[in-house]
């Protein structure tokens, strides 16, 4: 501990070499050594100074950062001119840079075009200061709403369960006192007396108050109920609200009741609207659902895997709840599976096991399959794969032979398409190019022609989306929570019009985005997409894609970067400055923003500029954010 | 800068002087002891002293060009006509100050002389012939020259780990008992040694020193260890104002008779007189009989920038008591009775009332006279307010630890995190904050918007004989629910409203104190007085007056009406963070980043409390309903208690990690509660508090308590908001607690 504070105090002192550089800035060619470590010394003790004072007002101003207001008034104080052109709230970008020995960091200053500035529309005028008044706390209990932080935090609940000796469930208190008094008259030494004295935790009683229970029953009923307005913001109630958590029993029961008695009066509608409340519960940030596993999990395979889900099994469309519960457990699989409950292994034995049975119905056979197919690829290949033939042949003898119930064909149908659907993506990969259908149909038997055909189209697909996923794509979050531009939902515009701006796929390969991600919903937030790519070894393009919420345009813009990809941000010239250049067509920085879904008219329409550039691409997609009108062609700022 | 400098001499110098005649045998001890040791010439030690005294004023007066009064002091003092030349004054002085052989050349004839007085002066430890230097001498380089000049007395540098060391392994050996009270040396011994290696320009010394025994200081001292960390040249020490706060005030030491005897004998065996000699110049050992105290006392008390305060300073007696309030008839019957309760409570809380003694129609022993400080006479509407008050009193919720308050909490939203400052009013109905970017905002927060008067022209129209003419003057057009008021150019850093609520008083980083009406929502008068940004300002609970203390280290008494200070408070030794009015509005409490607190007398302007023991700044203060305690928080999370009649610490509640910006007592007492930047607001047991005061240590003569560590049992509720330090609290008529604070998301 002295050390190390003694280590802290010992007053560090600017390089000399510093002192140089800026007498370098200010045409101070030779400095004499002397002078510099005098002048080093004294400019760090003004500095700490300054920054001693600068603290003092941050203080004051109830803050925890030191902003650069506060250097200026501290400034001030020593009646010294602030330094003016330092306004950043948040932090200095300063950007180093490093050549010749030499290594500096700068704050940039680029030349602005003013009529760039003229040009793009004003931003919004930000929000005036406003009151908002909640309820901290009412006669001393904190009400669990949503401008207070959850009464128990994650890493609570987790606590609370995992580590029961330290608190006591409401069960096991009565044993761990009758334990420790027994403990402590038998054996009268210290080690009982310890262990009588570990402090219980007083009974929890679990009462819910009585706006609890008004909200439980709203919940509940809005869920199961037919409003399904209704449903929908109760659901949205349960993934968003914290403090939950005292709930959570509550709901848990009566989602296992829930299914329990809705299984048996086939009632499909009830039980997909429980399968939605897990996931609901699943998606709320706040709850620790560990606990109740136990209750959601049976519930959950239970709707997977029962023989029968509804009244008309031959109309009713009980596939898609199977298809929606396995993809519920497959995702608790992968949260909530550890080494010491092994959900996934046991879930795995389970369905195996019902899928082996040769009296299994259709309906469960479907569903085993499903809830295996969606615990990933690696599953299939192992569990599913091999059985291809096995199961071909038992979907052949239903389908071409005698006539069964109708309902069987149904079941053995959806069976083959849903094999079909999952195997033909993991053979693709597995397998080699040539797809020959004899060879097929002698691996996989009955389903092989089918699989093959599969198989073929599943790789042309993926030919076509490898385009866009072998793209180097760094995502950046944005800097600021006012500039609220939000990825587009569709995916059709930056399917196909990739390919006409970037040609060769980079081996950067950062984040490869799933094919199906863009068809998703994009999270609150707004994320910029840069993708560089090396076009060929002529020439180094980086390409700045911005999608708009409204318009769904992509504005993407193409920068010459450094030969190193990685590290776009230092020193543009250099890059460009390095042999290549003569040989290189013009350096090029192109901003283009696309017409909505208008996919095509990139690939002849890129006004090209040539730049003498000195901004950094990240700067560059900054700029472009303000040009938000759909369909408006910006030229660069240089 | 100079100025301040001066003033805080003179504040010393009546504390020195008045308590020097008091300090009984000790002081004489003290000063005996010293010259035994500094071998001082002993033929007449005092007349030597006077003449420097008398000396260093005639110097002054002469600077000044007051001629007459030279020459009236000199014939009464019998002096000769050169004594003031300084060439004749050369042999004088040589003769005289005999200890103090060097002379410092280089600061010319004038700080020539004044650092010879100093020299001999500190040799004799004589407090009030350096104050008379220090005050003497107005300007800002003399004065530090003359300061600093002390260190010039030369030791063996390499000598001086040597010493420290020495002293170490000896406090190191010495019996438990003493090891804590003796170790409270270490670090003034350690700051006033590292200076004066500095100041010979032994600057790898120094470093060497700093390096091996910094790490030995107690952790509060760590902030100041880091400026003197980046002090390593003769240079730096001019204007450095930790320096001068350590050189200008004596680093005071309260330590047990027998462990003084015994670092006394040691020093006097070991003829260690580099240590002795800055015992003598730099501390004011404040010794005193009976048993040692332990550790876990002196850390309770220690941690101010200049030790702890002296027993003297705490002895003044202050009346603490409420003024009696004046009798209103009220409408109806019932709330007659309560009336004649200062604070309207109901009938059952007489006996809690009895107790505190200030309820009963005769006057209170501990309250001052109604009359002590002229205070504004009641206007009508403040006698309906007073009214409204006693309605809304009687429905007021009687809070205790099975009976909280609940918590309504303001969010300012978009704010940037610029909001630096806010106030409710007492009737909760307006709330201001003050910004960062130079505006002062109010909001009402009830549905009764805010509306400016109208226009002169408009008024004129008005029929000035209707009843409803307040009502008539209002600008119905202009009503909305906040209102920006532009006039700083700086950050507001303090707000406060006026207890009639027209009036609003914001303290900004600009040097001044605006005053602002509430009816026209305009600048009134700016108040110009601190160079430097103002910290904290409010409004006294009965109007008119109100204070304000800044970074220039000093708090001011403004009335409404003057725009020239009243009173100017100066004693603390770094800037004033934050400043309250007692509730009798006798008194003002200061907190500030010397890590003390200061009550002052409004009449006299007198220092009348200081209290020791926080370890960081104080940023929030709070005075106790009944006025006879103090609440204070500061940096280091921690909030103190102190019996405002006694002197004296009585609570410590620990909890919270982070500054505490707000502290507020509930409108009865029961309840304190803090609001701090770690995003809680903690309420405590402030009666269970008070009640578990053993009075018995009061009366020991020693002064010292026993603090029980017991913040968890008082501990009654900590709630956490989202990521939003609690910057203000306020409790409502009827107890409900409202927090206000900004988002840090």
């Amino acid at each position: 501990m002295a050390e190390e504070r003694r280590q802290k105090h010992c007053s560090v002192v600017l390089p000399t070499e510093s002192m140089k550089a800026m007498a370098e800035s200010v045409g101070v060619g030779q400095l004499q050594e002397d002078s510099c470590v005098a002048l080093s010394e004294e400019v760090s003790y003004r500095i700490k100074e300054i920054a001693q004072d600068a603290l003092k007002f941050m203080h004051h101003g109830k803050r925890r950062k030191l902003t650069t207001s506060d250097i200026d008034n501290a400034l001030k104080l020593k009646n010294v001119e602030p330094l003016y052109g330092f306004q950043s709230q948040e932090f200095i970008p300063f950007r180093f840079a490093s050549g010749g020995g030499r290594e500096l960091h700068f704050y940039e200053e680029k030349e602005v075009d003013l009529s760039d500035i003229i040009n793009t529309p004003l931003p919004r005028v930000p929000l005036d200061v406003s009151l908002k008044a909640h309820w901290l706390s009412i006669e001393g209990m904190q009400p669990a709403i949503p401008e207070n932080p959850p009464p128990a935090t994650k890493e609570q609940q987790k606590a609370e369960s995992t580590e029961p000796l330290k608190v006591v469930k409401p069960g096991q208190e009565e044993e761990g006192t009758i334990q420790g008094k027994s403990q402590g008259t038998t054996t009268p030494d210290g080690k009982g007396k310890e262990k009588g004295l570990i402090r219980l935790k007083p009974r929890s009683t679990h009462e819910l108050s009585v706006e609890q229970q008004l909200y439980y029953k709203e919940i509940t009923e809005a869920c199961v109920g037919s409003c399904e307005a209704k449903r929908a913001e109760a659901l949205q109630s349960i993934a968003t609200d914290p403090g939950l958590y005292q709930m959570l029993p509550r709901f848990s029961t009566f989602i296992s009741e829930g299914v329990r008695v809705n299984v048996v009066q086939n009632n499909l509608a009830l039980l997909i609207y429980l399968m939605r409340m897990v996931k609901a519960l699943m998606d709320n940030p706040t709850l620790y659902l560990e606990k109740y596993l136990h209750e959601l999990i049976p519930a959950v395979v239970t709707c997977i895997v029962s023989k029968q889900l509804c009244l008309r099994p031959d109309v009713d469309n009980h596939w898609a709840l199977r298809d929606f519960a396995a993809r519920l457990m497959a995702q608790s699989c992968k949260t909530f599976s550890t080494t010491t409950n092994n959900i996934q292994s046991r879930i795995t034995k389970t369905f195996t096991k019902s899928w082996l049975d040769d009296k299994t119905q259709w309906t469960t056979r479907y569903g085993c399959i499903a809830g295996l197919a969606e615990l990933g690829s690696d599953v299939i290949k192992t569990l599913i794969i091999p059985r291809l033939a096995v199961e071909g042949a038992r979907i052949k003898a239903v389908m071409e032979g005698p006539v069964v119930s109708n309902i069987d064909k149904i079941g053995a149908e959806h069976v083959q398409s849903l094999l079909l659907k999952h195997c033909a993506s993991v053979i693709a990969k597995l397998r080699p190019q040539p797809d020959n259908v004899d060879q097929y149909r002698t691996d996989y038997g009955y389903l092989g022609p089918m699989l093959c055909s599969h198989v073929m189209k599943a790789r042309t697909q993926a030919a076509l989306q490898a385009q866009q996923v072998n793209r180097t794509t760094l995502t950046i979050t944005q800097p600021r929570p006012t500039l609220s531009v939000s990825q587009s939902g569709l995916s059709g515009s930056s399917g196909p019009r990739t390919p006409s701006i970037i040609k060769v796929p980079s081996s950067l390969t950062l984040m490869s985005p799933r094919p199906g991600t863009p068809s998703q919903p994009s999270p609150p937030a707004t994320k910029y997409i840069v993708m560089a790519t090396s076009a060929g070894a002529a020439s180094t393009q980086q390409v700045i894609t911005l999608s708009s919420s409204q318009s769904a345009s992509p504005v993407t813009s193409t920068v010459p970067s450094a030969t190193s990809t990685l590290q776009p941000l230092v020193k543009l010239e250099s890059g460009s400055g390095a042999g290549l250049t003569a040989s290189r067509p013009l350096q090029k920085y192109i901003v283009v923003s696309l017409p909505s879904s208008a996919s095509s008219s990139l690939e002849t329409k890129s006004s090209v500029l040539p730049t003498s550039i000195s901004s950094s691409s990240l700067d560059g997609g900054m700029k472009l954010e303000r040009s938000e009108s759909p369909g408006a062609s910006t030229q660069s700022p240089h | 800068m100079a100025a301040v400098q001066g003033g805080m001499g003179d504040a010393d110098i009546k504390t020195d002087i008045k308590t020097e005649p008091s300090a009984d045998g000790f002081g004489n001890n003290n000063a005996n002891d010293g010259r035994v040791l500094s071998a001082s010439p002993g033929s007449t030690p005092v007349t030597p002293e006077d003449q420097q005294t008398l000396l260093a004023v005639l110097q002054f007066l002469k600077k000044n060009k007051l001629t007459e009064s030279v020459e009236i002091l000199r014939r009464e003092a019998g002096l000769p006509e050169n004594s003031l030349d300084p060439k004749a004054n050369e042999s004088a002085g040589a003769g005289s100050g005999g200890a103090a052989g060097i002379v410092d050349l280089e600061g010319g004839d004038a700080s020539s002389l004044l650092s010879r007085v100093t020299g001999s002066s500190s040799a004799g430890a004589q407090a009030p012939t350096k104050g008379t230097v220090q005050s003497g001498s107005g300007r800002d380089q003399p004065d530090v020259s003359v300061v600093l000049s002390a260190y010039s007395q030369q030791g063996d540098p390499t000598l001086y780990k040597v010493y420290y060391r020495d002293l170490k392994k000896f406090i190191e050996t010495v019996l438990d008992c003493h090891r804590a009270e003796l170790s409270q040396v270490f670090y003034p011994l350690f700051v006033h040694m590292y200076l004066e290696l500095v100041y010979n320009n032994h600057e790898s010394e120094a470093k060497a020193f700093f390096e091996k025994f910094s790490g030995d200081q107690e952790c509060y001292y760590e902030e100041d260890l880091r400026i003197l960390s980046g002090l390593t040249k003769k240079e730096h020490m001019r204007g450095n104002e930790t320096l001068l706060d350590f050189r200008t005030s004596k680093f005071v030491l309260r330590i047990s008779r027998d462990s003084y005897q015994l670092l006394k004998r040691h020093l006097q065996e070991r003829q260690n007189n580099q240590i002795w000699n800055i015992i003598q110049e730099h501390l004011y050992i404040d010794i005193f009989d009976g048993m040692p105290r332990s550790k876990s006392q002196i850390d309770a008390m220690s941690g101010s920038l200049a030790g702890e305060a002296k027993r003297e300073a705490n002895k003044t007696k202050v009346y603490y008591g409420l003024l009696k309030e004046p009798e209103i008839e009220l409408p109806l019957d019932d709330e007659d009775e309560e009336a004649e309760n200062e604070e309207g409570k109901p009938k059952k809380k007489k006996p809690k009332k009895d107790s505190v003694g200030s309820k009963s129609k005769k006057q209170d022993p501990n309250a001052p006279s109604q009359n002590r400080i002229p205070l504004p006479e009641l206007k009508d509407s403040d006698k309906l307010d007073k009214i409204m008050y006693m309605k809304e009193a009687t429905k007021r919720i009687r809070l205790g630890p099975d009976n909280l308050p609940s918590v309504c909490f303001y969010t300012f939203l978009n704010a940037y995190q610029g909001l630096t400052a806010v106030d409710l009013t007492d009737d909760s109905s307006l709330i201001a904050g003050g910004f960062a970017d130079s505006t002062v905002r109010v909001w009402s927060v009830t549905p009764k918007k805010l509306r400016k008067v109208k226009s002169a022209a408009d008024l004129n129209l008005i029929d000035k004989e209707s009843d409803d003419v307040l009502e008539r003057i209002m600008d119905e057009k202009t009503a909305s629910e906040s209102k920006i008021m532009y006039g700083h150019s700086g950050p507001v850093y303090g707000i406060s409203f006026s207890p009639d609520r027209n009036y609003l008083l914001s303290s900004s980083e600009d040097g001044t104190v605006r005053l602002w009406s509430l009816l026209t929502f305009t600048c009134l008068v700016a108040y110009k007085g601190h160079n430097y940004p103002v910290w904290d300002t409010q409004f006294s609970p009965y109007g008119y007056y109100f204070v304000s203390g800044g970074h220039d280290r000093v708090a001011r008494l403004w009335a409404t009406d003057h725009y020239q200070p009243l009173r100017i408070f100066s004693g603390h030794l770094a800037d004033i963070t934050c400043t309250r009015f007692h509730p009798n509005s006798n008194y003002v409490a200061t907190g500030s980043s010397d890590r003390t607190i200061r009550l002052w007398d409004v009449l006299s302007g007198n220092c009348v409390r200081i209290f020791t023991g926080h370890k960081g700044p104080i940023h929030s203060l709070a005075f106790s309903p009944n006025g006879k305690f103090l609440a204070s928080g500061a940096t280091d999370g921690r909030v103190l208690l102190w019996d405002i009649g006694h002197g004296l610490m009585v609570g410590e509640l620990k909890g919270h990690t982070d500054t505490i910006y707000s502290l507020r007592f509930s409108r009865d007492g029961e309840i304190l509660a803090s609001g701090s930047m770690d995003n809680t607001v903690r309420l405590w047991d402030a009666m269970k508090a008070f009640d578990d005061l053993e009075t018995d240590d009061f009366t020991a003569a020693t002064g010292h308590i026993h603090l029980q560590d017991n913040s968890q049992e008082l501990l009654l509720g900590t709630y956490t908001t989202k990521s939003t330090p609690v910057i203000h609290l306020h409790f409502t008529r009827r107890n409900l607690l409202l927090a206000a604070g900004v988002s840090q998301l």
